[in-house]
């Protein structure tokens, strides 16, 4: 259990003590128009209502990271290099999926 | 309260950096931000280790705050402008602690870290040194700060505000998004607490919104009774300071609360009541 709720450092190894058969997890990485990995990214969670749920920021290698549940998500992110929205129905397990960054 | 007494632009604070008496204070819970890059001046509070007792569970005392800021060189007649990681959530909570123990000018970096990441601005790995003042904090200021036994109290009595999201709220979750779910407490909210999420007061790019628009989400669309007074909780309290600020210094309510112990605590009190689902529920 994490005392804080700052988002943890996005670039680590999913822990081991994350049981993904109870977690929904939805990661991916952010990359912009030439295919690069974002850095710095700030990406968003919203939930089927489009309500804010989560934020992190990309670390080096441009990935993200979030626990939530089963169902339909939006992914959001902003960067210096633009913005991009990512629709996404989620399962038990790992879910990942790739934000393009554009002007 | 006016907007400016309480929130600087990022363009403020590029024209302020070398102002002497403004001290720019970056606050995080991973200061690997700031050694990675901050605004040219700024020295670091870590929300962890500054802000909190190492051994009870409790925020820092006079004494400890007054040694803290002694040792980042912060002055009593400092203008203090506060900004980190988070849309501020972190930076919000060092506020309330500056006028918990009665710093007179403080302010918020509005948009704080992510605005000017954004804006891409500059940022500095410059190791910054500041001599050592001698800071003496004011007593801490319980006008501002609810305790446990004032929550409960409160039930059906006063404004309570979950600024948590809409899944931890009804029990969906109970934790943020971005953490793993295992937790000890039990899961809802606090009877009769309206739903609104600190992310509701505040911008795509982590600036807050207008008085006008945040007028119209707590008392038009939530139901705030403006006659009453208001406790903000969220998991943590950090949140909830977010929106303490949004509300008392934003707003200008005068009898506002932030409840630090916020759901870890009450999710774990033994007999208190809790509400599940989307609904407020009732006393």
């Amino acid at each position: 259990m994490s005392d804080s709720c700052a988002a943890p450092d996005q670039d680590l190894a999913l822990p081991a003590s994350v049981d993904l058969e109870k977690e929904t997890v939805l990661t991916g990485t952010v990359v912009n128009d030439e295919g690069e990995l974002v850095q710095g990214a700030y990406v968003r969670l919203l939930d089927g209502t489009g309500e804010f749920t989560a934020e992190v920021v990309t670390g080096e290698g441009g990935q993200f990271r979030f626990f939530a549940a089963p169902g339909k998500w939006t992914l959001r992110a902003l960067s210096r290099y633009g913005d991009a929205t990512g629709e996404i129905e989620a399962a038990r397990g790992v879910n990942e999926t790739k934000l393009a960054v554009s002007r | 309260m006016a907007r400016e007494d309480v929130l600087v632009t990022a363009d403020w604070a590029e024209e302020n950096l070398d102002t002497p008496g403004v001290v720019f204070v970056e606050v995080d819970e991973d200061t690997s931000a700031y050694d990675s890059g901050h605004i040219k001046g700024a020295v670091k509070i870590d929300w962890k280790d500054d802000l909190q007792d190492p051994v009870r569970r409790d925020f820092v005392n006079q004494e400890q705050f007054s040694q803290l800021l002694s040792e980042r060189g912060i002055a009593n007649d400092d203008t203090v402008v506060l900004y980190g990681g988070n849309n501020n959530w972190f930076a919000a909570y060092a506020y309330w602690y500056f006028k918990l123990y009665g710093h007179e000018s403080v302010k918020l970096l509005d948009g704080g870290r992510k605005k000017w990441e954004l804006d891409a601005r500059d940022v500095t790995t410059e190791v910054v040194k500041r001599e050592p003042t001698n800071y003496v904090a004011k007593p801490l200021n319980w006008d501002l700060r609810a305790k446990r036994d004032e929550v409960e109290a409160a039930i059906g009595v006063k404004n309570l505000i979950d600024v948590r999201s809409p899944d931890e709220y009804a029990g969906r979750l109970l934790a943020p998004a971005h953490l793993p779910q295992e937790q000890s407490q039990r899961a809802g909210h606090i009877p009769t607490a309206l739903s609104v999420p600190w992310s509701k007061a505040a911008n795509e790019d982590g600036t807050f919104k207008s008085e006008e628009e945040l007028r119209e989400l707590y008392v038009g669309e939530a139901g705030l009774d403006e006659g009453k007074a208001t406790i903000a909780y969220c998991r943590i309290g950090e949140r909830s300071s977010h929106t303490w600020f949004a509300l008392r210094e934003l707003l200008g309510y005068e009898d506002v609360k932030n409840y630090d112990g916020s759901w870890t605590e009450y999710g774990s009190l033994v007999g208190v009541p809790i509400a599940l689902g989307d609904e407020p529920g009732t006393k």
